[in-house]
């Protein structure tokens, strides 16, 4: 399992990367090689040219202006984890990025990474998603933006042209008493999810769902988002028996199949993780005591 | 034949330079070129957590890199962990002492990323432990005797004693 | 015994035995200067890369070579017909000799034709490096001609079955009965019969290092030496010495450093012929370390075997005998032999009184890689087929499941216990020591099995479902016929100590020097111990089987004790002391009231050493050295008791394991630490196996799980808090009363977490059947056990026992 050969390039601005990629025939972004290393060591993808763009450290930044979230592409998971801005600000897509590999595959692992591998089940899509994140897109041709969902197109397909690079993503932040959760399950901690859901939400002075945003990942090939479910949440007063009816309406999805998880269990896994995640956020958007199922996670 | 690069990095506190293959994996070079054949292959595909090297102090996959991205940078190997070659590190002499291996192999991984963490956090907790070794595979010991190592050293480097 | 140990300053013989010492291993491990087989780095050396099957089977119609031989840095591209030259015969004849053999289905080294499984190498590159041959693997052009693949070794076995080897008669390559009693009689009268159709799923050994192997040839003194990453150098060196026709004399295998071996490790494999040729053939150094990937697909595996069994017991649930039908899956070649099914058949009736006992059990060959032991070698699947048979029996007549067990436990006054079965070698098979109902009495206190009730009602009022499950277990360890030891002093006084056991990460070589400082009263640091070369020591048997520590550790302890005579008569001698008046301490022999008068270690080797003219001292053989071959057949049984604590998430399937107590009898331990380490990795594989571990298969035989994100090892976050309980019967069979230990924990494992589900799900009334068992089948089975209950509901109320 070695890397077959490629000719190599490493540069030290956007631009200079974005000429690279532009003249280049078949040429793969390397970031933090945490997905396209192993797919080189297997020889799964055999690029003819490796661009390097670790060195453009301009593209590694967070930063907030105003409701306004914005992350560098290059920025490490580890550097989100880390982030007291991003704690404060943005706590569903800390507690999502708790859940992504191992701290050695954070510690190299990048955010743009992620969202162009878009594997089914990554953690950083489904946030994306869920915040209706802006993704900014540098080409040849300057600069574009593309809502998530004109990102994300099919399984580990993306909107990028082969000479575009993702170079930040933003996300419209929510006011800071929204409650939020990401669960996800995984046979094993660290492992990717096999489903996971996650839900951002508001409840007005009475209890009443405001606002919501959620959606699963793993269980279709981009991350699903579930905007009726969201649409019939508002005015609602949050409740067990409620969230178990929304939750039910997750039965009947779309879930993929493969050699080794059935679409049943996908559809139960979905039910079973929206609902847990809708009583855990509404239950910290109301400041009302977790339910045992999030007390048991945090232990 | 494939496209070689001029690196310079620092190995265990030593300046090292190189030309590479920029194909060559991070722990290839180490293994092959340098010699620190303490950095083992376990997997190449990012799991098993057994290539784990400290890249500027903080812990990486050595098969998920290219040597020439290393070019600049410090990279520590378990042979850089003791502070000479009588002493160990208290790690190290935990893991002895709790019979955290048995095997080896998986070890330097294990060491590194340890170390990493007591860095970061001198009293961590054992599901803290176990969660910072989650991403590495032991076939030998059942990890807790990994576990229990880990917090006896914590101790140790706690309290200022050299092992 | 010797009074000569217990006079003041001097060592007590087994004053050592017993006792956690730390291991000579680990300082080079932990430094990162072990030397490991992919660590080997020579001069001129190449490096290979196979070529595999993609088909699980096919027939190879051309092999065009052409192109990956022109690619710079390639030395050669070698099929079959490039070693034939080099070959007596193109197959690897490894087969444990059997009577029940039906199929001759030996591996060739490389394919010969026709392919049957994925993964089996067709093609090895030699190269510069590992990157060119893999850049040239992808030049060779292979035709193939899919044949039809049998996937599943149910399917193998009916009528009109497709053929795994498509020149072979059938898919049945053996067939063997384990019978004693009078079966018909038992079912006749029982009072009660249950019944259990079960599943135990394959997965791998799983070493972090995979397999490796460095040949080097001497054209000089033709002389080929091969460093191989194995668990049984001696077997390698003997089975080369048959393929290439060499004497054994021309050859040495060598263990380096090992990273663990698990029994995949102990096969004799194509890729050993491979590199062996290539470094004849080019005359230089060749190296080839399997890849994870090779790994999955190519280094062998274990487990898959279906259960249909019926249990007869009396009224007072009694066991009066036990029926039925196994069918193990053997894979697509004879890698090994039947001991694995054969192992499974024993373990079933090991720990319990069984007057009657009829299995009938089938092997069908499959295009799927080979099975052989992987750590438990069947044994976890027999154990699994009884404990689970047991939890129906106890579920059906509504008893607790520790009272039937406990009833039918072989007792510690009928020991030794024979029972009416042979071993594969044609031995007697009798149940040494042990006090098999006190292990269980250990393992239910330390679990509070009693109370357990109590707590899982609470839980379940909190809508919580924990459960308790429990398995007995007896192993066998310990196989013979011996395990030679040679301890040397030389005349600088350095102890060495040689054996052909393999150390692959068991602490081998601390064991050894712990039983031979124990005997000569110096520091373990002070001995060097000498595994896996064949060079060193003219036989040896391997590590497997839990064997090592019973077989060369006697043989190492028997040698060592041979030489403490010895340098005391010789000692005795020289300064006119009888036996009782000497001392062993520090590296000297000497009078202990006057320890002036002695001699060194060395002086004493010296002193045999021979001076030309001289003569030795009267009644003393030349040499400070004695080899031992300790000789036993019978297996030593090693037994226990394991209780599971689980948690289920109704919802999503999870299952947690909070809580596992192992008790184990391996009788003398010699070092504790390494004992409790070795029941730890058992434990956890078993957890594996039980839960995550699962080879998968596509019906067409191709492998669906081979990387680590796939293919589920158990972490640490999934441990759990673990008790480990100790008894001590030694066995009367050699002169330690050593029983091993390397496979007990990962035993009873599968069977006590099974167990524990099954009362976690209890008020559902589901039942397990096989392991591993995923999140997905535990939501289908509760489903289906709701839906049985929705149109009966009987069984529901039933459920809550
Ligand atoms: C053991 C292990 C466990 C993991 N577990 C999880 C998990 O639980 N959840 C999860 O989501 N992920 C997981 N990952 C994957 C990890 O998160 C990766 O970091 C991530 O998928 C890719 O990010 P990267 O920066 O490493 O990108 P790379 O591997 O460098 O690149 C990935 C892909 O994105 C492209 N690319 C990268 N950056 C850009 C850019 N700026 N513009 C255009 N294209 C770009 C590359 O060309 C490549 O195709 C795991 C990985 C490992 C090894
Ligand atoms: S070898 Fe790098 S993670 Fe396994
Ligand atoms: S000690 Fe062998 S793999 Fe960890």
């Amino acid at each position: 399992m070695k890397p077959p050969p490629f000719a190599y390039h490493a540069p030290s601005s956007l631009n200079e990367a974005l000429q690279l990629l532009g003249r280049l025939e078949n040429a793969r972004v390397l970031a933090g090689g945490q997905s396209l290393m192993p797919m080189l060591n297997m020889r799964f993808a055999q690029p003819d040219h490796v661009v390097d763009i670790n060195g453009i450290t301009d593209l590694a930044y967070i930063r907030r202006e105003g409701m306004m979230l914005e992350i560098g592409a290059l920025t490490r998971q580890r550097d989100i984890e880390f982030s007291p801005l991003i704690a404060e600000a943005c706590p569903l897509l800390r507690e999502a990025i708790l859940q992504v590999g191992h701290r050695q595959t954070r510690n190299r692992g990048t955010l743009g990474g992620s969202l162009c591998h878009l594997d089914p089940a990554a953690e950083m899509a489904a946030v994306a998603a869920i915040y209706g994140a802006e993704l900014v897109i540098a080409g040849p041709q300057g600069q574009r933006t593309a809502a998530f969902a004109e990102f994300a197109l099919d399984y580990m397909t993306t909107c990028l042209a082969p000479e575009e690079m993702l170079v930040a993503v933003r996300y419209p932040l929510w006011p800071a008493e929204s409650g939020y959760c990401f669960i996800e399950y995984a046979r094993r901690h660290g492992d990717f999810a096999i489903v996971s859901a996650g839900v951002l939400l508001r409840a007005d002075a009475s209890g009443r769902i405001s606002q919501a945003s959620l959606a699963l990942g793993g269980v279709g090939a981009v991350p699903l988002k579930l905007d009726a479910i969201a649409a019939e949440l508002i005015g609602k007063a949050g409740s067990p028996a409620v969230f178990a009816t929304m939750a039910e309406a997750c039965g009947d999805i779309d879930a993929m199949e493969d050699a080794l998880i059935t679409a049943t269990y996908r559809r139960q896994l979905a039910k079973t993780l929206l609902r847990r995640a809708l009583e855990t956020a509404y239950a910290r958007a109301t400041g009302q005591p977790l339910p045992r199922h999030a007390q048991h996670r945090a232990a | 034949m494939s496209e070689t690069r001029s690196i310079s990095l620092t190995v265990n506190g030593r300046a090292v330079a190189a030309d590479v293959e920029v194909r060559l994996t991070l722990a290839d070079f180490l293994r092959q070129n340098l010699r620190l054949t303490g950095t083992h292959l376990g997997c190449e595909h990012g799991v098993c957590g057994a290539c784990t090297i400290l890249l500027d102090g903080r812990s990486a996959r050595s098969c998920l890199m290219l040597a020439v991205q290393a070019n600049g940078h410090a990279i520590t190997t378990v042979e850089g962990l003791a502070p000479n070659a009588e002493q160990m590190h208290p790690l190290q002499i935990a893991f002895q002492e709790q019979h955290a291996l048995q095997c080896g192999f998986c070890t330097p991984g294990m060491l590194t990323t340890l170390t990493e963490l007591l860095r970061d956090n001198p009293d961590p907790s054992a599901a803290q432990v176990r969660e910072a070794i989650s991403g590495n595979l032991c076939r030998c010991t059942g990890y807790n005797s990994i576990v229990d190592a880990t917090l006896q050293a914590a101790k140790k480097l706690r309290e200022g004693v050299p092992g | 015994m010797s009074a000569a140990g217990m006079n003041a300053g001097g060592s007590k013989a087994g004053s050592l035995i017993g006792k956690s010492m730390p291991r000579l291993e680990d300082k080079a491990l932990l430094r990162g200067t072990a030397r490991f087989i992919d660590d080997i780095n020579l001069p001129g050396m190449l490096h290979v890369a196979f070529l595999r099957s993609g088909f699980a089977h096919a027939r190879i119609e051309r092999i065009d070579c052409a192109a990956a031989r022109a690619l710079p840095g390639v030395h050669a591209v070698l099929t079959l017909d490039d070693l034939k030259p080099l070959l007596t015969t193109p197959y690897l004849v490894v087969a444990l000799p059997s009577p029940h053999f039906k199929l001759d289905l030996h591996r060739p080294a490389l394919a010969d034709g026709e392919v049957r499984h994925v993964g089996e190498p067709i093609a090895a590159v030699v190269a510069d490096s590992r990157y060119i041959a893999e850049d040239a693997l992808a030049l060779i052009e292979v035709d193939y001609d899919p044949l039809p693949a049998v996937a599943d070794c149910r399917a193998a076995l009916q009528p009109g079955a497709d053929l795994s080897h498509a020149d072979q008669p059938h898919n049945l390559v053996a067939e063997l009965r384990t019978e004693f009693g009078d079966i018909e009689q038992a079912f006749a009268k029982a009072a009660h019969i249950s019944r259990a159709d079960l599943w135990v799923h394959r997965g791998g050994g799983h070493s972090m290092e995979c397999r490796g192997d460095v040949a080097i040839y001497d054209d000089v003194q033709d002389h080929l030496t091969l460093y191989s990453s194995t668990q049984a150098p001696h077997a390698a060196m003997q089975q080369l010495a048959k393929i290439l026709g060499r004497p054994e004399t021309g050859l040495r295998v060598i263990t380096p450093d090992v990273g663990g071996g698990f029994g995949p490790k102990l096969i004799f494999y194509p890729e050993d012929v491979v590199v062996s040729c290539a470094a004849l053939l080019l005359k230089r150094p060749v190296k080839w370390v399997e890849d994870r990937r090779e790994n999955f697909i190519a280094t062998t595996q274990e487990r898959d075997q279906y259960w249909s069994m019926e249990i007869a017991v009396d009224d007072q649930a009694r066991i009066l005998g036990l029926r039925g039908e196994m069918l193990h899956d053997h894979g697509a070649y004879t890698a090994r032999g039947l001991n694995v099914a054969y192992g499974s058949a024993h373990t079933v009736v090991m720990p319990y009184e069984v007057p009657a006992y009829d299995l009938n059990i089938k092997l069908a060959v499959t295009n799927k890689v080979p099975v052989t032991p992987v750590r438990g070698a069947g044994q976890p699947q027999g154990a699994f087929a009884m404990e689970r048979l047991l939890d129906v029996v106890a579920q059906e007549m509504g008893l607790d499941r520790a009272e039937v067990r406990r009833r039918n436990l072989v007792r510690a006054e009928d020991m030794p216990r024979s029972k009416p079965i042979v071993t594969r070698g044609g031995i007697d098979v009798v149940l040494d020591s042990g006090d098999l109902p006190a292990a269980q009495a250990d393992v239910l206190r330390a679990a509070d099995w009693d109370g357990f009730k109590a707590r899982q009602r609470a839980a379940l009022a909190e809508g919580r479902y924990i459960g308790l499950g429990l398995a007995n277990f007896v192993e066998a360890t310990g196989r013979g016929p011996f395990e030679p030891a040679t301890v040397r002093v030389d005349i600088t006084g350095r102890i060495s100590v040689m054996t052909g056991a393999a150390a692959m990460g068991q602490s081998t070589k601390s064991m050894l020097a712990q039983l031979v400082a124990d005997q000569l009263g110096v520091s373990m640091q002070q001995i060097e111990a000498i595994t896996g070369d064949t060079a060193r020591i003219a036989l040896g048997i391997g590590g497997f089987n839990s064997r090592q520590t019973v077989m060369a550790g006697s043989s190492a302890h028997l040698a060592a004790k041979a030489i403490r005579e010895k340098m005391i008569k010789i000692v005795g001698h020289r300064f006119n002391a009888v036996e009782e008046e000497l001392a062993v301490a520090d590296g000297r022999v000497f009078v202990a009231n006057d320890p002036e008068r002695g001699m060194s270690f060395g002086e004493i080797a010296q002193a045999v050493a021979g001076l030309p003219g001289y003569v030795l001292p009267p009644g003393v053989s030349a040499g400070l050295e004695a080899t031992e071959y300790f000789t036993q057949d019978a297996m030593a049984y090693t037994n226990g008791a394991a209780v599971a604590e689980v948690e289920v998430d109704v919802e999503t399937g999870d299952v947690r394991v909070h809580r596992l107590i192992l008790s184990h009898d391996c009788g003398q331990q010699i070092n504790p630490m390494i004992v409790d380490g070795q029941l730890m990795g058992g434990i956890a594989h078993g957890l594996g196996n039980a839960l995550f571990e699962r080879m998968g298969f596509d019906d067409q035989a191709q492998p669906v799980t081979t990387n680590y994100g796939e293919y589920l090892l158990v972490g640490a976050g999934e441990m759990p808090e673990v008790s480990l309980l100790h008894r001590s019967s030694p066995t009367p069979l050699n002169p330690l009363g050593l029983k091993g230990v390397g496979e007990a924990g990962v035993i009873p494992t599968p069977a006590a977490i099974a167990s524990a589900i099954e009362d976690a799900l209890s008020p559902f009334g589901v039942r397990i059947c096989q392991a591993p068992i995923a999140p997905q089948e535990i939501l289908s089975l509760i489903e289906a056990a709701r839906q049985n209950a929705d149109a009966n509901p009987a069984p529901l109320a039933a459920g809550m026992r």
